[in-house]
């Protein structure tokens, strides 16, 4: 067996050799004490957590009630109704915005490009909260369109770039087949670049997803309010860490299947050989702003 | 339009509150990002273990849930500190993440031979990562790093639903005193816009001085 199958290492790194017995038998130790430490840092949660009593019945109970269940399931519903709408909304806008952004018609493009900019460097929280307080909007409708305006501008940079990685000589053919421009747009370069774009769309919509919890700080009555409404109970006993607990691997889990189904789909396409040598950059988390070089 | 001017320092007060928060959150972020991103290429298996568990689990985690369980959940441990200081931890330890990331796609980038050549000088790892690698891979990273930081800067807005003093949470109050809802969020867009925008110029400066074109 290799020292490389031994460490379990993918890709070598330019940062060390393939160790020797020495080094092996060091970095051992290493591990033996670095896992000794973090094991150690678990216990002491755990027995923060027996300490302040956080694993009495009083406090776990509640989660047998069927009404408390029916509560947490009934949020998650709201949770997933609204991701739902956001992310067909946002593929809808951005695919407007990115035709907006490549049109040839300037008053069009320039429109788009303010669009885009302007909802990208926003806090999606501003606008949630605009369209909450300012315009009085009810709470879903209002988290729904402030995640379709932001990760909508989000998307529409990611089809753009989708778009543009389509080999050039695809469209000149195209063009000299004597198709139309809207031609060219639908029958020859999206259905390439949407192959393309698969995995940064997916990653997007986990932005999506886990931007839905925000709608908690609007009144929205999602998945984290419903855990809110049962860890300020006083007959449970304010059972917030176990509610917390509860909660976030659910959370967590969603995102992770979601983020884990964008990485096969660009495994996947990789391996295909028709989409050879064409990735999309995965969206920026943040925003390049006018004026910007990248 | 009268409420800049009329409530100037309350205004003052929460964009002071954002930049602070930026501020210590990316410095926090920053070097919690660097520890983890050495523990991912570190020949120690339980290291690599620990930061990619870290760096899957925040990732994952929406940053109101993480808000949420900090600010509200850490003083049941008996942990009682600034609802601020809470605001950074929760703030640092997510973004903290994205900057791991970021940094270990800069050190993919630099080529294998230059860790080779180094390791041939006798150079040991913490010697290459420290002297060879990481200056470089910095270099290369700043534009996403600093998309990461405006990143943070936005996210900072969520700390003031949670009654952090910040930029956002003005709203509350100007509100209450009967003023124009909508000139009240247009003012509190542009305090958005002068952080992200310094950040971005910011960056722009670092990266002509320091980045590099391969």
């Amino acid at each position: 067996m290799t020292a490389h199958a031994l460490h379990g290492d993918t890709e070598s790194t330019a940062l060390y050799d393939l160790p020797g017995p020495r080094a092996r038998r060091r970095h051992f130790l290493y591990g033996i004490a670095s896992t000794a430490v973090i094991l150690a840092l678990l216990a002491w949660i755990l027995y923060l957590l027996f300490d302040t009593d956080q694993f009495t019945a009083a406090k776990w109970n509640p989660f047998t009630y069927k009404g408390i269940q029916e509560l947490l399931l009934k949020g998650l519903g709201n949770t997933l109704k609204a991701f739902l709408y956001a992310s067909v909304f946002s593929l809808v806008l951005g695919a407007v915005l990115a035709t907006g952004r490549l049109s040839v018609h300037r008053p069009v493009h320039w429109a788009a490009t303010l669009c885009v900019e302007f909802f990208r460097a926003m806090p999606v929280l501003v606008m949630i909260f605009f369209i909450f307080v300012a315009l009085k909007v009810q709470p879903l409708p209002a988290l729904v369109a402030g995640l379709t305006l932001y990760n909508g501008s989000v998307l529409a940079e990611v089809f753009r770039t989708g778009i543009n990685s389509v080999d050039r000589g695809q469209r000149e053919v195209a063009y000299a087949l004597g198709m139309r421009k809207t031609q060219v747009m639908t029958f020859v370069l999206a259905p390439q670049a949407v192959r393309a774009m698969l995995p940064a769309i997916i990653s997007q919509l986990v932005v999506a997803l886990k931007d839905t919890s925000l709608g908690y700080l609007i009144t929205y009555e999602e998945f984290l309010h419903a855990g809110k409404l049962i860890a300020s109970n006083l007959d449970y006993d304010l059972p917030f860490i176990p509610v917390v607990m509860i909660i976030s691997p659910i959370y967590i889990g969603m995102c992770m299947l979601l983020s884990w189904f964008a990485g096969w789909v660009a495994r996947f396409e990789r391996r295909s050989p028709k989409t050879e040598a064409v990735a999309v950059v995965e969206p920026d988390p943040g925003t390049v702003l006018p004026g910007d070089p990248r | 339009m009268y409420v800049l001017t009329q409530n100037f320092a309350l205004y003052w007060k929460g964009f002071v509150g954002t930049v602070e928060l930026t501020v210590y959150a990316s410095v926090l972020a920053l070097v919690l990002g660097f520890v983890m991103a050495s523990f991912r290429v570190a020949p120690v298996g339980s290291f690599r273990v620990f930061g990619t568990v870290w760096v899957t689990v925040l990732r994952n985690t929406p940053l109101t849930l993480l808000f949420f369980a900090v600010l509200l959940g850490l003083p049941r441990f008996g942990l009682v500190l600034p609802f601020q200081v809470f605001a950074v931890l929760a703030l640092g330890c997510y973004t903290s993440a994205f900057i791991c990331e970021a940094l270990r796609s800069g050190i993919n980038t630099v080529p294998k031979g230059q860790g080779e050549a180094s390791r041939s000088l006798g150079m040991s790892f913490t010697q290459t990562l420290r002297s060879v690698i990481l200056p470089q891979a910095f270099r290369s990273v700043i534009p996403p790093i600093g998309s990461t930081l405006i990143a943070l800067a936005k996210n900072s807005a969520i700390a003031g639903a949670f009654s952090v003093t910040e930029l956002l949470g003005t709203y509350k109050t100007l509100s209450e005193l009967g003023y124009n809802i909508i000139w009240t969020f247009v003012w509190i867009a542009v305090g958005y816009l002068i952080i992200t925008l310094s950040i971005s110029a910011l960056f722009n400066v670092l990266e002509k001085r320091w980045g590099i074109a391969r």
